[in-house]
């Protein structure tokens, strides 16, 4: 992975200096609230429901052990010994204390990491396809050019207060495993007819208030371009973005209300003043920065390990994890390993200290010290021979960690909620609790087969409802908790946005109504069909009608759409 | 007299900012004694007689006006201000590369408006060179956040050269 030079990490020490500056002004009173909060946010840090939350970036979901075992360390001396995975692929920690968190910054820089831009109206954390570099559906690796992204977009001078947040996410597979076109701007390297590489941009894809997928704003772009056409983009976003309305400033609104294609000519326009200018990327530097994630020493072995195909014919509990939590390699031999946070019980997406130091340990003894943070709140290890497969799930097993249900029901992308965060119109981690309460039998998830369930606190959609197959939105009627269900929403390549079904529903109800969907789907599936197929197949309407069936909705609720801004 | 950052020293500045208040309006606002920063809106209505009245004639764009209204007077004018209405209000930023890498501003864009330490930084990177800090804002404090970063990734006013380019040259020297 990326490992800094000295200038990296001067950059880093001394945005820790500067931020150590803002809180001492801030406390001495020479800094008010409001001028503290952009800069603090731009730090990753949040005043939530019960204090403050520190949101560390993870640059493209890389971890090596040592970080992890770092942030083991502060979760234990800095908080309550728990960290909860994002969406973006950070990390947060709920509860660290306001005058501390320039230390956690310090502790964080000894390990080459920060947490920069985790928050604010700038340029966020890049995401990419957590199997970056072992997909075999790859065209190339995208970590070269997140951390690209991710150095030229640290402190860019101009594009520090944007009218709202913007985030980027990079796709190298024939797969979209990144959700692309939910972001602001969504990249997806291909090559062209002469071989050259290069990207298809999209942008104005978001989730939130108003859900919209990007458009293809240019067929193909080469590489050596790729930050001078960003900055055209982001120009023409500084200038014309809506900053009369917070709930209209994404980017996604300026695209909509121009066009894609008038859009489109003022980037080319704009760009054509930048095109060839110093922000041009020479191969080089490509090549530079690619030398970080050559790939590990990896041994020859061959395509199939012997005694691992013999486990898996006798062990069925070992089997059912390998169909669920085990991924292709491109290296013979070798597999990548999903560790679900998702096990009964949990809060999806958190982990524990002990846990931290758990994974960190296999890691190192099992994946070249290596892990990815996957946007799905899971934990990657991508470089597992087969033969330690087993072995690796044993101890998994025992750290709660080997919970045999990717893609499945269960493994739920969820927001904090209500319960910590200041936003959320209703909690969700109770939902997540109650459905796998509901669903708790193995084999009954696995005959759903798979299925996408994500749950949003709120309007913010940080857990990505819209484009699950079965979407839950927390909504706040009258101060009660109440929520909303949207059906047929995907990710990947087919990225859908899903649709309401209708009025909202009490909580209790949720899980019922989960089953109730679930049931229609099992009736009327035809063999090999996903939920998401039959769905599309037989539309809307018999899932609507067997969600209220026995429920008295004479009024439509009324719900409060308002999408806030997190301070 | 009010004082003001320049070229990263602290100079006493006689600069005034006409600002248009209700019912004035640009054709027939009455021009003060200079230097003045005028509103965009006044300098596209009178340019002639501006120029003929002011040896050092000085714009201010809000953060909504466009540079581009400038680029054929650029020669012309002394100082351009760029007002941050609010600090977060980033457009400023984008307008003070504009003047600089697009029409070639050699003069003074000066940064105003609500203008504290923890923009400098950006600031300078953009093009700017002098700033009217908020009048509560304490200066010789504020003058540290022009070199908060000794090194940067990206191209700037301050730095043609990314610093990839710059990494490279080293690799090879």
């Amino acid at each position: 992975m990326y490992r800094y030079d000295r200038t990296d990490q001067q950059i880093i020490d001394q945005r820790v200096a500067q931020y150590r500056d803002q809180i001492r002004r801030h406390l001495a009173g020479q800094l008010s609230t409001d001028e503290l909060r952009p800069l603090r946010l731009q730090n990753g840090l949040y005043i939530q429901r019960h204090g403050p939350m520190l949101r560390i970036a993870i640059p493209y979901g890389m971890l090596s052990a040592t970080q992890l075992r770092k942030l083991a360390e502060i979760s234990r001396r800095y908080d309550r010994s728990v960290g909860h995975f994002t969406t973006r692929q950070n990390m947060q920690l709920n509860w660290p204390k306001f005058e501390e968190t320039p230390d956690i910054l310090a502790e964080l820089a000894s390990v080459e990491m920060h947490a920069v831009q985790t928050s604010g109206n700038c340029v966020r954390n890049i995401t990419t396809d957590q199997f970056a570099g072992v997909a075999p559906d790859e065209l190339t690796d995208p970590r070269p050019y997140c951390e690209l992204l991710r150095q030229w977009s640290t402190f860019h001078p101009e594009f520090a207060f944007l009218p709202r947040k913007f985030k980027i996410a990079v796709n190298a597979a024939t797969a979209d495993r990144a959700v692309i076109r939910a972001h602001d701007i969504g990249l997806d390297l291909i090559r062209d007819d002469s071989g050259e590489i290069g990207f298809r941009v999209f942008v104005g894809g978001g989730l939130g208030r108003t859900p919209i997928l990007g458009k293809m704003v240019r067929e193909f772009l080469p590489r050596r371009h790729m930050l001078s056409y960003l900055e055209a983009i982001l120009r023409v976003y500084n200038r014309y973005g809506r900053r009369d309305n917070m709930y209209k400033a994404r980017i996604k609104i300026l695209v909509q209300a121009l066009g894609i294609e008038d859009f489109g000519r003022q980037i080319e326009e704009e760009w054509s003043y930048q095109q060839d200018g110093p922000s041009t990327v020479p191969d080089e530097e490509f090549e530079r920065i690619a030398r970080h994630f050559d790939p590990p020493a990896r041994e020859t072995l061959p395509a199939e390990d012997a005694l691992h195909a013999a486990r898996f014919r006798n062990d069925r509990a070992f089997a059912n994890w390998v169909r669920r939590c085990v991924h292709a390699h491109r290296t013979p031999g070798y597999a990548a390993v999903t560790l679900s946070l998702k096990a009964p019980g949990a809060a999806p997406g958190d982990i524990t200290e002990a846990q931290m130091i758990a994974v960190a340990d296999l890691a190192e003894r099992f994946s070249f010290g290596e892990l990815r943070v996957t946007h799905e709140q899971n934990i990657v290890l991508a470089d597992v021979r087969q033969r330690d497969l087993h072995e690796v799930w044993q101890i998994a097993r025992r750290q709660r960690l080997a919970t045999a249900n990717i893609g499945l029901l269960t493994d739920m992308i969820c927001c904090p909620g209500g319960d910590l965060c200041a936003l959320a119109n209703a909690r969700s981690v109770p939902i997540a609790a109650a459905v796998n309460e509901k669903f708790d039998d193995l084999d009954y998830l696995y005959d759903i087969g798979d299925i996408s369930l994500n749950i949003s606190g709120c309007m913010n959609s940080c857990g990505h409802h819209h484009v699950a197959n079965i979407g839950i939105l927390g909504v706040d009627k009258n101060d009660e908790e109440w929520y909303q269900i949207t059906v047929g929403g995907q990710q990947g390549n087919t990225a859908t946005i899903g649709k309401v079904i209708g009025p909202s529903f009490y909580a209790q109800e949720v899980p019922e109504v989960i089953e109730a969907l679930i049931s229609v789907y099992l009736e009327q599936r035809t063999p090999g069909e996903r939920f998401i197929d039959t769905l599309q197949r037989i539309g809307l309407d018999p899932f609507k009608a067997r969600a209220y069936v026995g429920r008295d909705r004479r009024r439509s609720a009324k719900v409060e759409t308002r999408e806030l801004v997190n301070a | 007299m009010p004082r003001i950052i320049k070229h990263h020293q602290i100079v006493d500045d006689p600069w005034q900012i006409l600002t248009l208040t209700d019912g004035e309006t640009p054709g027939t606002v009455a021009l003060p004694a200079a230097p003045v920063l005028l509103p965009l809106a006044v300098w596209l209505a009178r340019r002639d007689e501006i120029l003929a009245r002011y040896q050092q004639p000085g714009v201010w764009l809000d953060s909504d006006e466009d540079p581009e209204a400038l680029a054929g007077d650029i020669a012309r004018l002394t100082v351009i201000g760029v007002n941050f209405p609010k600090f977060t209000d980033g457009r400023g930023y984008s307008s003070a590369r504009l003047l600089r890498e697009r029409y070639h501003y050699a003069g003074e864009i000066r940064a105003i408006g609500d203008v504290l330490q923890d923009q400098l930084f950006f600031m300078r990177r953009c093009g700017i060179d002098a700033y009217a800090l908020r009048p509560d804002k304490n200066l010789e404090q504020a003058l540290a956040g022009l070199s908060v970063f000794s090194e940067t990734y990206q191209a700037g006013v301050d730095q043609p050269q990314p610093l990839f380019l710059r990494r490279l040259t080293e690799a090879t020297a």
